[in-house]
Order: structure tokens, then sequence, then C-alpha cells
């Protein structure tokens, strides 16, 4: 049997009401004793001293891009899964734009294989229309039964009115959430937010306009239908504010950002930076003051990364030609510590919801508890710790971040799930 | 006194010392290419690689002048011939090409911001010819200089550049140069044309065609994009011609002669009628010559900078 002492934490989960300091005992992956170490406790044990580091139901990001199948140069299940360890992740949601598709209970199964016995739980977003094209549904329930946690044609928005009506019709039945891209694709492929900044650098802009306009669309869809939509990576004022009028009128809609969303904005393109590339683009000041305030008021209900691996030889391209995206699994935590803790616009609770306990509740996955006899699903962090990103220490396989040599405050320190620990970079078991 | 950049990337924030050497070693230039023997031995020794990712004879076949004015030794890429259609990155083929001993580039590229990238990956003088809908300081340069020629000071005159300012390459280097010279610049189009809060760059924007030639001294008309793409953004050539072209009879009306310049090649009968494209008030084909004085100068300042 194994036993885990991890001594000198603050239990929070504000789910449970849950503020304390104390120290935890795991054995064979269950918590098994809160409270005062005994010398009895401490033998054959293996001691982890944290030091007043907080420790939360483990953090669970329902936006990330892994590459597996097709693109494992650029990402792998496990490379991936590592990334979200190394970042304080225990969970994950996996969108289905990899080659093949995932609109098959195959390509479920497969991802399933790959992360099994990891750390990190991988949960698949299946794809909500054949080959993403909005044509024809996914077999949604035969998806929904090889795994699949939520559906998405996230890249491109759901095509139409109509075939995105017969999703969350269809998707209802399953207690599913449909996760929708939104951007009108008549206004979409431009290569930044069309602003005075578009302007300057004479780059084709994508209009704020054209995320709204599908935020309306689905919102009202969603009422008419009494389906779930989620709405991934808000990124305008607009936005912000129909999704708050949409909770106001009770439909049920929730929403997610992502963290270069609410810490930069389309005046880091000056220097035709590819790695500030990313669709939805990053916005105006006026934009990201919104998104704060829809994060504070409960309007933006979870943070999510958008993570997007990309080789070097595809970002290394003309601004114009490059693809969009960048890694955020391994920054998320620091960044929303430093934007949001420090700034003093959300307390650790909030960030606790925002990060483990809401993204869970959308998708219907059961939220850790802090309690004997439960598993050990935790995350472990500082909020005060400051250091410096190395994205050459990344796990994962590529290295396309903007934020590569920024000071953050804020990290995480351990995670825990499935009986295993990750710590001072290694997994153990426990 | 030299200029204060290794290369010249766009017009914005480039001081007006700066444009003014280039305008006066401009002139220089000019009566050297009246002369009966053209060329001068000042670039010597120096490769030119002319990096054009998208088709533009005349820009090309202007610098090239320039350049063998110069005596440099020159070399010519065209996208058509190069290893991009067999997927190489742009970064490899540059550096490709920086390993063969470069010493200045020029580059014409449909995507913005690439000359800007270009000063990244390799250390030769770079000069943009042009980027995407972003920059052409050339071009501004020559304008700058044909006006000055023609008028005599730039200092305090109004121009607005008339056309499709949204997707013009020229529009915003016009407005850098004109403005730091002390040009008053406005910008005349159909709204669907102006781009997003140009204001902020503190120009005026006009609708009407007739208030933008009243209240101006200079127009510098822009080609009209006649594809398919570029036509979502007026109705038809038709109603463009009947509101936004240029023609004799429309001076006539307001009763102004004013001073015409387009970067070419023009759209005769859109945006520019046949009698006011061959008429007393343009400077057209000027700018063409100037064009090459002005490259030579930008050349010869760079080039000998190091």
């Amino acid at each position: 049997m194994m036993k885990t002492i991890l001594k000198n934490l603050i239990l929070n989960n504000p789910d449970q009401k849950l503020n304390k300091k104390t120290n935890l005992i795991i054995e064979d992956g269950i918590i098994t004793k809160i409270g005062a170490i005994t010398s009895d406790d401490q033998k054959n044990a293996k001691v982890f001293e944290f030091n007043d580091a907080i420790c939360a139901p483990g953090f669970f990001d329902m936006h990330v891009h892994l590459r597996e199948p097709g693109r494992e140069d650029e990402e792998t299940v496990k490379t991936g899964a590592n990334a979200a360890a190394a970042g304080g992740f225990t969970g994950i949601a996996c969108m289905p734009n990899t080659d093949p598709t995932i609109d098959s209970a195959e390509v479920i199964r497969y991802i399933k294989e790959k992360a099994n016995g990891h750390l990190v739980d991988v949960y698949p977003v299946a794809a909500a229309t054949m080959s993403r094209k909005g044509e024809t549904l996914a077999p949604m329930i035969e998806l929904s039964e090889a795994g699949a946690i939520a559906f998405s044609d996230d890249g491109v928005a759901i095509k139409s009115a109509k075939i995105l009506r017969t999703a969350l019709e269809y998707s209802k039945m399953l207690n599913k959430t449909i996760i929708d891209h939104c951007e009108d694709e008549t206004l979409a492929g431009g290569a930044m937010n069309e602003s005075f900044n578009s302007t300057f650098l004479g780059l084709p802009g994508i209009p704020s306009v054209a995320e709204d306009l599908i935020v309306m669309r689905d919102i009202m869809m969603a009422d008419y239908t009494k389906g779930k939509v989620h709405i991934a990576h808000i990124s305008t004022k607009g936005a912000v504010e129909l999704v708050r009028k949409g909770k106001e009128n009770g439909i049920n809609v929730t929403a997610e950002v992502a963290p270069h969303h609410f810490s930069l904005t389309d005046d880091s393109l000056k220097t035709y930076n590819t790695n500030y590339k990313m669709n939805p683009p990053l916005r105006t000041a006026e934009d990201v003051a919104a998104i704060i305030k829809g994060l504070v008021d409960g309007t933006i209900d979870c943070i999510a990364s958008d993570h997007a691996p990309h080789a070097p030889e595809e970002k290394e391209l003309e601004f114009e030609y490059a693809p969009n995206g960048i890694l955020g699994l391994e920054t998320q935590i620091g960044i929303a510590f430093t934007e949001l803790y420090h700034k003093k616009h959300l307390t650790i609770e909030q960030l606790i919801e925002k990060f483990s306990i809401n993204p869970r509740k959308i998708l219907n996955i059961k939220v850790p508890k802090i309690e004997v006899g439960e598993l050990a699903n935790l995350t472990i962090f500082d909020p005060n710790e400051v250091w410096t990103v190395e994205v050459n220490k990344f796990k994962s396989i590529s290295k396309n971040s903007p934020f590569d040599k920024k000071l953050l405050s804020g990290r995480a320190k351990a995670a825990i799930n499935n009986k295993q620990i990750f710590i001072g970079d290694k997994f153990l078991s426990i | 006194m030299p200029l204060s950049s290794r290369h010249l990337l766009g017009l914005h924030n480039v001081p007006k010392e700066d444009i003014n050497l280039i305008l006066d070693t401009a002139k220089t230039f000019k009566e050297i290419l009246e002369r009966p023997i053209k060329k001068v031995p000042t670039l010597q020794g120096k490769t030119i690689l002319n990096l054009f990712y998208e088709n533009s004879t005349r820009t090309r076949i202007s610098f090239e002048l320039a350049q063998r004015r110069l005596s440099a030794d020159v070399i010519n890429f065209s996208v058509s011939t190069s290893s991009v259609s067999k997927g190489e990155t742009f970064k490899d083929t540059i550096k490709n090409i920086e390993a063969m001993k470069i010493d200045m580039v020029v580059v014409r590229h449909a995507a913005a911001g690439t000359p800007y990238y270009l000063t990244q990956l390799c250390d030769a003088n770079i000069i943009n010819a042009g980027d995407g809908t972003h920059e052409h300081p050339t071009q501004a340069l020559l304008d700058l200089y044909s006006i000055k020629e023609k008028i005599g000071s730039i200092e305090g005159i109004k121009v607005c550049i008339v056309g499709d300012v949204a997707h013009s390459r020229v529009a915003l280097s016009n407005i850098f140069g004109l403005k730091t010279m002390g040009a008053e610049v406005s910008v005349c189009a159909p709204s669907t044309m102006i781009p997003k809060e140009i204001e902020n760059l503190g120009v005026k924007v006009y609708y009407n065609i007739d208030d933008a030639i009243r209240d101006n001294d200079v127009l510098n008309v822009l080609r009209i994009q006649l594809e398919r793409k570029a036509r979502e953004y007026f109705p038809s050539i038709r109603e463009y011609q009947q509101y936004y072209g240029i023609t004799r009879q429309r001076l006539d009306r307001i009763g102004k002669d004013i001073l015409i310049l387009h970067p070419g090649p023009i759209n005769r009968g859109v945006e520019l009628s046949n009698e006011v494209a061959d008429g007393p008030n343009q400077i057209i084909l000027p700018q063409v010559t100037n064009g090459v004085a002005v490259r030579m100068a930008v050349l010869y300042l760079l080039g000998t900078k190091n």
C-alpha cells in the first residue's frame, strides 16, 4: 500500500464551503485522513511539505487542442496531458478538429486509449456535424456512448441556424452541451481584430460583430430549443453583454474565456509576431475591460486555454499566412492569477470556481470533493510564486507562446489524480 | 548626414530630416539621369536582390533601373520561379538567399509586415517595395518629390488621396510622409473604402469628390481594383465612375484646376477620364521618371550607410 502525506495545505473548495489549513493523507490514491499528522501516520509514508500552498479540487481545462490523430509532430494526447499536469490541470476536454475529425466512436476510443492510465483525465469533445462541415449531424448517441463529453465544430461556427437547431434539439435528449466557436463565416478570414490597429498595420480585420452575431444566434436558438449552448473563447464586449442578457432571461447559455483575451490587446501585434495571432483575435482594451467585468459578475463561467500547438515551421511565416492559435496549458494559472487575482478582480474562490467547478458543471462531470474516502483529484498552487515562463521547458511539443520570458505571479505546485502526483517535474505514484 | 535607419520599411516615424535628405539626393540623381551617360559607380560591388513575391512589373523595373544606374549587381527573384511552390518556407528561402551574401533586399509581398519580418531573418538592408495593404514608402517618396518639384513646397499644402484607401498600400505611406512634411491630408472614397478609424491618423474624410476637389491643392488618385473581390466594396464600375471619377466636366463645373497624381497603372475612364489623364494638370509620367531618381537616392543612402 502506498501512503502519502501532504503537509501544510490550505484546503479550499467553495463547492464544499471548505477553507482551512490542515494536512492530507492519501493512501492508494484515496484521501484517508484530513487533519493533524501523528508519528504513527508518518510510518512508511512519503511526505511532501507545501508551506501553506492552496489545495483545490483538480483544475479542468475545457478547451484544449491535442493534435492526435493527425499532427502528432505538434502535440500528442500524451504530451498534451503532460503539459496539462505541469500546468496544474487534472482534467481536459479536447476539441474535435483533428485529422480525422472526432466524428466517429473509433476516434473517441483511440484518444481515450492513448490517455488511459494518465494522471490527467482526457474527455474528447466530438464534432457536432460530420467533418465539422455543418451539413449532417454527427452520430451523437453513439459518440456519447463512446465517451464524447460535448459537441462542437470548433474552429468554425456551426454553419447554419438550421443545423444548429437540429444539433441543440438532438443533444438535449443526451443532456450534452453544444460548444460553439462564434464567428460569422461571411465576415471571417481576417488576420487580426478590425480596429485602428488593423488600419495602421495594413492587415485584414475580423470585426467584433462577426462574433456578436453568432453569439446572438446561438442564444436565441438555445432559448427556442431549450438546448444548452456554451460560448467558446469569448472575446468581445458585445458578446459578453449578449451572454449576460441571455442568462438574465434564464436561457441555458454559458461562456468561457481564454487567458490571452483578458491579458492582451491588439496593440501586441505591432511587431507582426505570429505568436500573437489567434482566432478569435486579440481585441481592444474596451473588450478586455468588458471581459473582466463578465468574469467578476459571473457572466463568464470559466477560464479555458484554447491550447493550440503549432509547429515552428507553421508559425515562422508571413503574418497573414501563419495559422491561428497559441499554447495555453502551462501558462494559464500564472496569467489568471497575475491579471485577475493580483489586480484584485477575482478572489481565490472565484478563480477555483472558474478553473475547476464551473467547467465540470457545464459538462456534467462530477466535481471532486476534498473528503475522506474520495479519490484525490487535486490542484495545489501558490498564488504568490513569482516565476518566469520558459517555453523551452514546456512539456508541450510545440513552443508557440507569446508569454515566453514573461514574469508571472501564481503557479501550480502539484497536480494529483488517478493515484499519481505530478510534482517537481516528475510523475510519481501515490 | 546619414539616414537614421538602415532599412526603409515604411514612412511611419521616418523623421523630416531623412525625407528631406532623400528628396535632395534624388534631385542630384535626377540631374544625372538627364546626362547622356546616366550611370554612376556609387554602388559598384554591392549586390541587390529584388525579391518580388507579387507581380509588379513597374515597381520592379523602376528599382532595377535605379540599381543599374548606380552600378550595383542586380538579382531578380520572383515567386513563380522560386521554391515557394515546392513548399519551402519564407524563412528558409531568406536564409538561403542570405547565405549567398546579399547586401540589400528590395521586397514586394502580398502580406503586410513581411519586410519587417525580413529584418529579423537577415542582415541585409531591407527596402519595402509594397507589403499587402500596409506601406509602399518609395511610391510616397516619389509622390512627395513630384509635388515638391511642381509646387515648390509641401509645407501647408492640402492633399487628398482619392479611391480605395482601405485596400491600398500607397495611402498609408502617403499619409505618414505628407503629414511629416507639414501637408494637410485628407482621403475621399465611398465609405466602404475608408479603413476603420483612419481619422485617428489625423486625416479628414470626404465622401463627396466635389467637396474634396474644392478644398484641396492636390489629388492623389488611386487605382480602383477591378477584380471581383475588390468589387464587393462598391456597386458597379459605372457608379464609381459617375460619382468618384475625375473628369474634365467635373473639374470645369467646379472651376478649379487641381494638380493630379496617380501611382499607375491607370484605369482610363474609371478613376480618371482620358482627358484628365492626359491633361495639363497631371504629373503622372513625371512621377515615373522621378521614381527612378528617388529609388536611386534611397538605394544610395542605405547602401553607403554601413
